[in-house]
């Protein structure tokens, strides 16, 4: 068999198509687990109910489009609502336990997310709701008719992460943010409300899981027990890509979800998640900082 | 705002204030206090409790027993950002700016406050490159990339930023040259000009009773001996017995 | 500990054992079975309680244990004829020994936080295995077997009853206190307490606390796979659901509800959180886990040392 006969069995067509929608599903990720490493870097806290926020964003974003039609006031909507809920139960839930051990966060973080998972079954029943993309339309990508809606995910979630970025490092309240990461006392020597920039940084985590799960919503049903799946792969990425960095996580979004989506030309998407279960084996044991960060001095 | 106090009331009280941590018994018993504009020094051997008296005026650790008064008003049990606000300045061991953020980000973390007006921000900016010029040529660089001597001229420089009625030092000089230890010595000078009270932690005896209008002397957790600093210049037989120097 | 303290716990732990003897005598037949599954759960969870409350380290990988202990049984019982107590019983512990030394090999040298997540990734790894691998473990349907009787090759066998049933889970739960509570106040359980209060300093003085941890896991995750077996034996089933990592975190509930750190203090937080399911089911159907959840997060953060956790000293004398 020669050079030309082995080119020809690799599926270019397949290897492409499955590096957009990598690229899609990545993006999406990036923004669930860029919250969830915001949050853990800025207070320690591993916020397990952070899957319930982008499901309970994906339910907002389903009432209000039954209402107005309005794909955008959707958006925009369930991600303030989510932040503000963010800030409620970062509040009565996780303040009283600052300075305990860090694993009380853990726990009340994962009754939240079952208390948060219930309630959405208790009011929207189990049948999955659809969201309506906010235009329909194709372009031909080989043999697939693929939807332009899905670049606009990747594009927005990269818009919001950009943002985001934008945000700490040029804001005034992201100097405060960035600074009480590093130093939580002396960022309280310097007069920041500590306490505040805690829960601000929770409910911005909140609104961009939110936001994650409306952009989501038109790609599969939205249920209660969808927030579940997303959350298990966040916590790879964000050890994976070093606990506490950004653009750790980013990029092992991408690179994780550019894996499974190869590996599910070859096998089903349920066992194509083993991937990301051989990556996380594999970092823990030749690069536990985090693949994408430099390793420690 | 904090009401000026009254001509007869310390800046800063502690009376009898015990700290603990965790278990440990750090302070037994504390009680000083410093005026407006003064520069009042504290010394004492290694573990005795000098830190953990100016985090407990900083708001940082609460004490168990004891009050804490600015300004003649108590503010046991505030957070310390509350008392940066009112006007506490913390510069502690080990300088810790924040190594991430650029000497211009550093700066503006004392800056954003109510009430400062933009034209106020750039007046202190201006001051601060003025004491230290350094911080002028590195504005733009991270915290960390600075050297010690550096990085202890931005710690100060930040907590002037707050515009502080007082400002605590923790060993300021530890671990710099001789020529940086001049350097602190005249922003002391330069602070108390500006009307700024000082408390002094200090390991350098005679730095400290050279800059120091008053001194404390520490000893397992309770102040054993107050004196004005130039009494302790001629009667040192004190400094020995505390300090073994 | 005083001979007086001695007296009461002893009396205490017969008058208690003399009443779940009885229990299977007295109650009718749903709640007789109620109280054998609190018996396994609590075995679950006292289990689990050698790691968060003896060494510190909280895990959420006990699902995988436990299933694969009740796979191992399920194992035993389809591929052996006549089905055998004992075999099943041991393949279920190999099962669970070697799903122990996996995780024991990767999470001991990581963390706190890190732990968790990492022992959580793995039982959901295990869980996808199962899942996905129908020839062999059924897929999503499970395996259904026959009960095992209770045999004693050349001397006798008889088949379980109810009462018989619940007789040989409480023996066997009860072993394993008085086993574990014999490790906990062992010179070893010793070193996982001190690994628990301040790791740096334990390993400082010169224990190797990564090997200790490690043999910690491996026994958290014995008499885990243990309850998945007597799980098994009971229901005649085995199911991935069982190693689904929500497993995990209501054994991490029994723990904090009813106290770390004392080994009771697991079975009492399985009985209460299993009769408050059964009480707000009555009501709430199946949204039971809202009012639940909520009391779960309230004990949280006003009373982290759990229901017996006042007794925490007095227990482990």
């Amino acid at each position: 068999m020669g050079i030309e006969d082995f080119l020809a069995a690799i599926p270019w067509e397949k290897i492409i198509i499955q590096t957009v929608n990598g690229i899609v599903t990545g993006m999406i990720l990036a923004l669930i687990a860029s919250g969830l490493t915001l949050i853990f870097g800025i207070m320690d806290v591993v916020n397990f109910a952070h899957g319930e926020l982008f499901m309970l964003g994906a339910y907002i974003g389903v009432v209000v489009m039954a209402t107005s039609g309005s794909f955008w006031l959707a958006l925009v909507i369930a991600t303030l609502v989510i932040a503000l809920l963010g800030a409620a139960l970062q509040i009565t839930t996780l303040r009283p336990l600052l300075g305990r051990d860090p694993l009380t966060t853990i726990l009340a973080t994962f009754g939240l997310s079952l208390v948060l998972q219930n309630y959405a079954l208790w009011q929207f029943g189990p049948v999955a709701r659809k969201i309506q993309e906010p235009f329909t339309g194709y372009f031909t990508l080989f043999y697939l008719e693929y939807p332009w809606y899905r670049l606009l995910i990747a594009a927005l979630s990269a818009g919001i992460i950009g943002a985001f970025w934008l945000f700490l490092k040029y804001g005034k309240y992201g100097v405060w943010i960035r600074a009480t990461t590093q130093d939580r006392v002396m960022a309280q020597a310097m007069g920041i409300p500590v306490p505040w920039v805690h829960t601000g940084a929770f409910a911005i985590g909140a609104g961009m899981a939110a936001a994650s799960g409306v952009l989501f919503g038109p790609l599969v049903g939205v249920n209660h027990a969808m927030g579940v799946d997303w959350i298990l792969k966040a916590f790879i990425v964000v050890v994976v890509g070093g606990m506490g960095s950004l653009g750790g996580s980013i990029a092992a979004s991408i690179f994780i979800s550019l894996l499974e989506a190869y590996a599910s030309i070859w096998v089903s998407p349920a066992q194509a998640v083993i991937v990301s279960f051989v990556v996380l084996i594999l970092t823990l044991l030749f690069r536990p900082t985090g693949l994408f960060v430099p390793t420690p001095k | 705002m904090s009401p000026d106090p009254k001509p007869m009331e310390p800046l800063v009280a502690l009376e009898d204030v015990h700290t603990y941590y965790g278990k440990s018994h750090i302070l037994h018993g504390v009680s000083l206090h410093v005026d407006r504009g003064e520069v009042v020094g504290l010394l004492g051997r290694n573990g005795v409790g000098k830190s953990t008296t100016l985090k407990t005026i900083m708001g940082l650790v609460h004490p168990n027993r004891g009050k804490v008064l600015f300004a003649g008003s108590p503010v046991t049990g505030l957070p310390a950002h509350k008392l940066a606000r009112l006007g506490i300045g913390y510069v502690p061991e080990d300088r810790r700016i924040f190594r991430l953020l650029t000497v211009m980000e550093n700066l503006r973390t004392g800056l954003d406050r109510h009430g400062v007006t933009e034209a106020r921000k750039q007046e202190l900016l201006d001051k601060a490159f003025a004491y230290f010029p350094v911080l002028a040529e590195r504005r733009n660089q991270a915290g960390g990339t600075l050297s010690g001597g550096e990085q202890q001229m931005l710690a100060i420089a930040r907590a002037m930023m707050l515009e502080p009625k007082i400002i605590l030092l923790d060993e300021p000089t530890e671990g710099l040259m001789p020529r940086m230890v001049s350097q602190i010595r005249q922003i002391i000078d330069v602070l108390r000009r500006d009307g700024v009270a000082i408390l002094l932690v200090e390991q350098n005896v005679p730095l400290t009773l050279e800059a120091s209008e008053r001194v404390y002397i520490m000893e397992k957790g309770v102040v054993r001996h107050h004196a004005a600093a130039s009494d302790l210049k001629v009667n040192d037989a004190v400094i020995h017995q505390y300090l073994g120097v | 500990m005083s001979k007086r303290s001695t007296t009461v716990y002893w009396t205490g732990f017969s008058i208690i054992l003399a009443l779940l003897i009885v229990a299977p005598l007295v109650l009718p037949e749903f709640w007789r079975r109620f109280v054998t599954e609190i018996l396994i759960w609590g075995l679950l969870a006292m289990s689990s309680d050698i790691l968060i409350g003896y060494t510190g380290m909280v895990s959420f990988g006990h699902s995988a244990f436990f299933g694969l202990g009740m796979y191992g049984a399920a194992a035993a019982l389809l591929m052996v004829k006549p089905p055998n107590l004992w075999l099943a019983i041991l393949y279920g512990l190999i099962g669970s020994a070697a799903v122990a030394l996996f995780v024991a090999y990767f999470s001991t040298r990581l963390r706190d936080i890190y732990f968790a997540i990492t022992t959580l990734i793995f039982s959901q790894i295990f869980y996808v295995i199962i899942f996905t691998w129908t020839e062999v473990t059924g897929g999503e349907n499970g395996l259904s077997f026959r009960r095992p009787p209770l045999a004693i090759p050349g001397l006798f066998s008889v088949p379980f009853s109810s009462e018989t049933l619940h007789w040989f889970v409480l023996a066997v739960v009860t072993a394993s206190y008085l086993i574990l509570r014999r490790i906990t106040q062992s010179p070893f359980g010793m070193v996982l307490q001190s690994i628990r209060e301040n790791e740096a300093r334990t390993r400082a003085i010169g224990y190797a606390v990564e090997r200790y941890k490690m043999v910690a896991v491996m026994l958290s995750g014995l008499f885990a796979g243990l309850a998945g077996v007597l799980y098994a034996i009971q229901n005649r089933f085995a199911a991935p659901d069982f190693v689904y990592f929500l497993v995990s975190g209501e054994t991490v509930i029994f723990n904090v509800i009813g106290g770390i750190g004392t080994l009771v203090g697991p079975i009492v937080g399985a009985g209460f959180f299993l009769l408050l399911r059964e009480a707000f089911s009555r009501f709430f159907t199946e949204y039971y886990l809202i009012p639940v959840g909520v009391i779960f997060i309230a004990m949280v953060i006003f009373m982290p040392q759990g229901l017996l956790g006042f007794m925490r000293r007095w227990l482990n004398q």
